[in-house]
């Protein structure tokens, strides 16, 4: 077996973030890292964060920073990851790319301890970058240019300390004084030594400050001072003129300001009033803003408050006092960005990440922490308490929704709609989520008004070339035909001059200024002037189709006669030449006028009798036939569509754009042939399935380019996004006809018909896959299952260290109550106007996050959802202390219960020091209400925790740590039957297939177990031969497994034939065999069949289809919001064609960040068997003589291989 | 120190001693294997960010908070050294 891997949706979560202006001008821009993914963001005028650039790595990023040589107008990217190697990257904007300046190699790769990457840190004057690891070694880089004002980079010089461990390293703001870079170290030499411990106990962080001097050219220990223990942060405060130089300590509970040769400045971190009193302080996450005259920090902490530290300092840059005070509060982020425009950037840990606009800088009095009033007592520095309040300097303008991280998932058509639904619950705490995906666009539906009858079609018109908008939108009717203007609002008019008595068959703009319908009897031509020109069909035949652009129209009339009409130099549409058509035409097509020309130089003509023709409309050989081609059906509808295969910037000169003949045939399917642009010849014909009905084609624009609206049983876009065409399905009913729309409220726009109502809508975030649907949950979901009869949602919640809702409640009556007294003034107005009992929380937990609890406390739910109406129809909080953690769904054989819900929860569950818990149960419930509700039918204890739960032969499997145990259902509880104690550590997950059970350990990989009724035992009579932490299991078939594990690797193992036959055939199922185990183990051991490194951590799997009729892949997700598929190859010549593209894109195009990609696909196990599509799919972004040069290796042109890449795709989604 | 002695194994494993921190030895004693394995993971879990989420997820605490412990755990991973015996 042979898989083609490929990412669906990219990483959603963001590891890191910097932000510069690397385009070169005013703006700024954000890269984000996404682990194995960088992008580049930019807020655009409306406050849209929008993607312009994204790029699989195919390596982990672990840093970023941005720098800038003094003098330049741009910036640079250094990028730290797991290459072993530095790499400096530019955005280049004309051909939207990043591109690699420099790639430096100091040591292995991977993510070790003592290999450089974790780190960066970079001389705010650009001199400099240190990368330093979390152990040891730090090097450092000096950065100059050359003659011809490159980039250059020097040999490293080393920094590196034995037994030390680094925590955060920053520039030193020196001016143009020789660079410097502060470290925060703890040296365990001592304590590794001592016995006794005292050592471990004095263990002492050192603040360090490491000066390069450049004239010497050599890297030297300035400074060393012992810091705060608590130290995990260091932020660099402005120096050389702009403020004091120095850095911030930032430590759990304190800040601290810190710089050679000055005392301490220290201020504590106001605390959450209830935040339990063992729980410190840490700060998580840092941004610094600069302006001319003034600069500040804003820090924010593990529970997601921000504030606002300022530096008092006099003359002699001496700090006199350091403040801090509550700014606001947000979701925890993994980086913060303050842009200069205003805008603050916060990427979310987990959930939405969401761009917010400043709206004060908290000038104004709020709670706030001071070096000059810091109090220490014996019992240490006296704490400072504020309570969370409502935002009041930000104001958020847009969300970036992130399905990081991906809990669980699972894929069914529930609605019934033509592809099936992503069912996916993520996130975290209160911020979580289930979330439907669709595949798709998401679209957003501007106005739908109904008409007075059935419209046909619709089109849009503009009343001169040089407008910006939309004129007129006309309706035609079977009669009649409608006009509205488009102004403040959209009414009907009557002075257009267009006729409103007769169908339509087409409206548009003519020439300069003028307008054209063209109805069954004739062509109406309206000049700006309002004289109306009418030219009538001879003898009684009538218009049946027309195609046209804004200089030549070419009608079909009734019977098969094609006229050519085009407008001359006074604006006059002149007939030129006519052509009578075998049969009748079925749809006509001419491409728009390319600039700088007269006409368009093709016809494209579909006939009833299943071909299309390409005529010429050059006056040499008008209206001759260039190229026919037969299809499989009727052509309802043409479009040619120039493509350009990789927008090379603006122009795209290295990448000449080509025409597609694109026609949506009769029995659902899209053909693109390419049009060769000087014969006319067809060639190249990709076809796709869109849907039952015969797909109308109408193009639309997209980001200022056409694009191809398709409209079948659902509606598709066409359209380029980062040099790849794309055709996406939009979440959208289903359309008649459509137009492009641009009005002053929405510049892109569509306006389309179905049934009897106009709708206007706009398609969003382009780019992506899925669409998403969003239910909030109320704490971490864990497990759930799809119950497929009754189309619900069974959802397993819980969190650690969380207050269950009742006790919340409590508590913020009281807080409201505490409140209230204090503000007795607020509370009249409130009363007054009665708002008391309907005022919305003011604290949502979405934002503002739990309080902590101690963390042996849990809470847990399990949940009913209807996913159709989004309605939560039960909902049961776990009691004492108990969280659920695994459910199934099963079918006792001798009970007349029927389906019957079973849970597994642990009591008292506590992770540290060692997993421990008093025990656990398991629930069995029964559906009521039809399955919306669920009733407790008992509870059996367990002397473990039941970590997975199955079905099995009418009897239920439960994983109960080491122990296997079947369990029938009894009147008080369950009933044991049988057990099997000797699995390794933990069972995770259990399928059944027959009598056979594959048990998944939670570090041992798979199990296979067999169960002799007879004997009544089980016994495993194969394993895995090596260790593997599964974290998603998936049974492919009776004696494959595949899952995932924590370290990012996925794998297929198989039982070998030879061995499941013989088990299956020996009377005694393997059982002589099965006592004499091998390596410790069962007596066989499966093969692995497929390897491969995810580079994330994957959670869910399941096999399934995604588009309809397709062939079913594993589809999995994992905690950074990736969804992702693994395709079997059907064939060998594919197989044979993609392993050899992989190889010469290796070769030819190594990844962005410097990681050797066989290394990264092979980074715990050597890859097996899958061929990355993620590296193959770069092929579309390589040069064309990259893409010529690979192309001629596979004896192939490059359409061909593009047309494969989009192919197969194609039969993943 | 003659040229040749620059090649023979004692000297390249001290070479790879100095350069590559865990690098083992004849003697080295479970405590000190234990520590260094210990101190490897924890700088992997570190490293790889979205197993980093992954704890986090697992023990409800932020993704910073996470990175903190296991830099702090990287001091003394596996507890008090075993009393040296005198020789």
């Amino acid at each position: 077996m042979y898989l083609y891997s490929l990412t669906l949706q990219r990483a959603t979560g963001i590891v890191c973030a910097t932000y510069g202006n690397f385009m070169g001008g005013k703006t700024q821009e954000i890269v984000v890292a996404r682990g194995k993914v960088l992008d580049l963001l930019r807020p655009d005028d409306n406050g849209k964060l929008q993607t312009l650039l994204s790029v699989e790595v195919l390596g982990a990023i672990r840093s970023l920073v941005q720098f800038r040589l003094t003098g330049s107008q741009k910036d640079y990217i250094v990028v730290g990851s797991d290459s072993g190697r530095i790499v400096i990257l530019e955005y280049n904007k004309e051909k939207n790319i990043f591109e690699k300046i420099h790639q430096e190699t100091f040591g292995k790769s991977g993510c070790r301890r003592i290999v450089p990457g974790q780190y960066l840190a970079v001389d705010p004057k650009g001199r400099a970058v240190m990368v330093g690891a979390c152990e040891k070694q730090k090097l450092v880089y000096v950065l100059n240019r050359d003659n011809a004002a490159r980039l250059t980079i020097s040999s490293p010089l080393e920094a590196h300390k034995s037994h030390t461990i680094v925590y955060s390293i920053t520039g030193v703001d020196c001016g143009f004084d020789n660079p410097m870079f502060a470290a925060i170290e703890l040296d365990y030499a001592e304590a590794d030594q001592d016995s006794t411990g005292q050592a471990a106990l004095e263990a002492q962080k050192n603040l360090t400050f490491y000066e390069l001097d450049l004239g010497l050219n050599h890297v030297v220990r300035k400074w060393s001072e012992p810091i705060d223990n608590g130290a995990n942060l260091l932020v660099t405060v402005p120096g050389g003129g702009d403020g004091p130089s120095g850095v911030l300590v930032c430590a759990e509970n304190f800040v601290i300001y810190k710089n050679q040769g000055h005392p301490d400045v220290r201020a504590v971190i106001p605390r959450r009033a209830d935040l339990p009193a063992e729980r410190g302080v840490l700060i998580v996450s840092a941004a610094t803003h600069r302006q001319k005259a003034m600069f500040f920090f804003l820090l924010q902490t593990e529970y997601g408050d921000i504030f606002k530290v300022t530096l008092e300092y006099d003359k002699d840059d001496q700090v006199t006092e350091l403040k801090i005070k509550y700014f606001d509060t947000i979701a925890v982020t993994s980086a913060l960005c303050v842009l200069k425009s205003g805008f603050l950037f916060a990427a979310s840990e987990f959930g939405n990440h969401a761009l917010y606009q400043f709206q004060g800088i908290g000038d104004d009095a709020d709670v706030e922490s001071s070096s000059s009033t810091v109090v220490e007592t014996e019992e240490g520095f006296q704490p400072v308490f504020f309570q969370p309040r409502k935002l009041k300097n930000l104001v958020q303008i847009d969300e970036i929704e992130s399905l990081m991280p991906i809990m669980d998932m699972k894929i069914a058509n529930l609605f019934e709609e033509e592809t099936p639904q992503i069912f996916a619950v993520c996130g975290r705490g209160p911020r979580s989520s289930l979330r439907i995906l669709r595949p798709g666009l998401a679209v957003t539906e501007m106005a739908v008004s109904q008409l007075p009858g059935i419209p046909s079609a619709v089109w849009t018109v503009k009343k001169s070339v040089n407008d910006e908008f939309d004129a007129y939108i006309v309706v035609s009717f079977v009669n009649a035909t409608l006009v509205l203007s488009i102004g403040e609002t959209v009414e009907e008019v009557s002075d257009s001059g267009f006729l409103d008595t007769t169908p339509s068959l087409a409206v548009s703009l003519l020439g300069e200024d003028s307008l054209m319908q063209v109805h069954p009897n004739g062509i109406r031509h309206i000049r700006a002037d309002g004289r109306i020109n009418e030219w009538k069909t001879p003898g009684k035949k009538t218009i049946v189709k027309v195609g046209c652009n804004r200089m030549q129209v070419v009608i079909a009339l009734s019977g098969g006669e094609l006229i050519y009409f085009e407008m001359d130099v006074t604006g006059q549409l002149m007939e030129i030449e006519k052509r009578e058509m075998p049969g009748d035409v079925a749809c006509l097509d001419i491409a728009p006028v390319p600039e700088g020309r007269q006409r368009s130089r093709f016809l494209a003509v579909g006939s009833d009798e299943s071909t299309i023709r390409i005529l010429s409309l050059d006056p040499n050989d008008c209206m001759h036939i260039l190229s026919v081609q037969a299809v499989s059906s009727p052509p309802e509808s043409l479009l040619l569509l120039e493509v350009q295969a990789y927008s090379g910037g603006e122009e795209g000169a290295e990448h000449p754009a080509s025409v597609f003949l694109n026609a949506g045939l009769q029995n659902g399917v899209l053909l693109r042939t390419e049009v060769d642009m000087v014969t006319g010849q067809l060639s190249d014909t990709r076809t796709r399935f869109l849907g039952l009905r015969a797909p109308k084609l109408f193009s639309a624009l997209v980001r200022g380019r056409r694009a191809m609206l398709c409209l079948s049983s659902r509606p598709w876009l066409g359209y380029i996004h980062q040099g790849h065409f794309l055709l996406t399905p939009l979440s959208y009913e289903t359309l008649e006809y459509a137009a492009s729309f641009s009005s002053d409220q929405c510049a892109e726009g569509v306006v389309a018909v179905a049934g009897d109502a106009l709708r206007v809508f706009t398609i969003e975030r382009l780019g992506e896959t899925f669409n998403q649907t969003i239910m909030p949950l109320r704490y971490t979901p864990r497990k759930f299952l799809l119950h497929p009869k009754q189309k619900s949602l069974i959802i397993l919640e819980c969190d650690q260290g969380a207050f269950t809702t009742e006790e919340r409640e409590a508590a913020k009556k009281e807080a409201v109550d505490g409140s209230n007294q204090d503000s007795v003034m607020m509370d009249a107005d409130r009363q007054e106007t009665g708002e008391d009992e309907d005022r919305e929380d003011p604290l949502p937990d979405e934002q503002y996050g739990c309080p902590k609890a101690e963390s042996s406390k849990w809470v847990s739910c399990i949940r009913v959802l209807d996913p159709k109406s989004a309605e939560t129809t039960c909902l049961l909080e776990l009691q004492d202390n108990e969280a659920a953690f695994s459910l199934c769904s099963v079918k006792f054989h001798d009970k007349e219960l029927g389906s019957v819900l079973a849970v597994g929860t642990a009591k008292d569950l506590k992770f540290w020091p060692k997993r421990q818990s008093s025990g656990g149960f398991v629930h069995i419930y029964k559906y009521v209400d039809g399955g919306k509700s669920l009733d407790l039918v008992h509870k059996t204890p367990v002397d473990g925790i039941p970590t997975a739960l199955c079905a099995f032969q009418g009897r239920l499997l439960v994983g109960i740590g080491q122990i296997l145990r079947i369990y029938d259902l009894g009147k008080r509880k369950l009933l044991r039957k049988c057990e099997n104690k000797n699995f390794p550590n933990t069972i995770i997950s259990i399928h059944t297939y027959g009598d056979r059970i594959y048990v998944g350990d939670i570090q041992e990989s798979f199990h296979y177990v067999k169960y002799r009724r007879d004997e009544n035992q089980l016994y495993t009579f194969a394993d895995d031969n090596c260790p593997r932490w599964l974290t998603a299991t998936l049974h492919v078939d009776f004696d494959t497994m595949a899952a995932a594990d924590k370290f990012g690797n996925v794998f297929f193992i198989r039982l070998p034939q030879d061995v499941s036959e013989e088990i299956e055939d020996d009377p005694t199922g393997g059982k002589i065999k099965w006592e004499q185990g091998r390596l410790n183990g069962a007596p066989n051991k499966v093969e692995e069949i497929i390897q491969f490194h995810i580079g994330e951590v994957v959670t869910c799997m399941q096999k399934a289809s995604l588009i309809p009729g397709g062939g079913e892949s594993v589809i999995y997700g994992t905690v950074m919001g990736t969804v992702g598929a693994l395709l079997p190859f059907t064939s060998r010549e594919d197989v044979d064609f993609f392993s050899h593209l992989e190889m010469h894109l290796r070769q030819e195009h190594p990844p962005l960040c410097g990681r050797d990609h066989m290394a990264f696909r092979s980074a715990y196990f050597p890859v097996k068997d899958v061929i990355d599509g993620d590296l193959c799919e770069q092929y579309a972004t390589l040069s064309a003589d990259l893409q010529r040069k690979i192309a001629d290796e596979l004896d192939r042109t490059p359409g061909e291989i593009l047309k494969k890449l989009e192919d197969i795709r194609n039969r993943i989604i | 120190m003659q040229a040749s002695d620059r090649f023979n194994i004692n000297s390249q494993l001290e070479h790879l001693q100095a350069k590559y921190v865990g690098t083992g030895h004849a003697d080295l004693n479970r405590f000190e294997w234990a520590v260094n394995i210990q101190r490897d993971s924890y700088a992997s879990y570190v490293g790889h960010y979205p197993l980093l989420a992954y704890f986090a997820i697992a023990e409800n605490e932020s993704i910073g908070r996470e990175r903190y412990t296991f830099m702090q755990k990287m001091l003394q991973p596996c507890g008090l050294p075993p009393e040296r015996e005198e020789d």
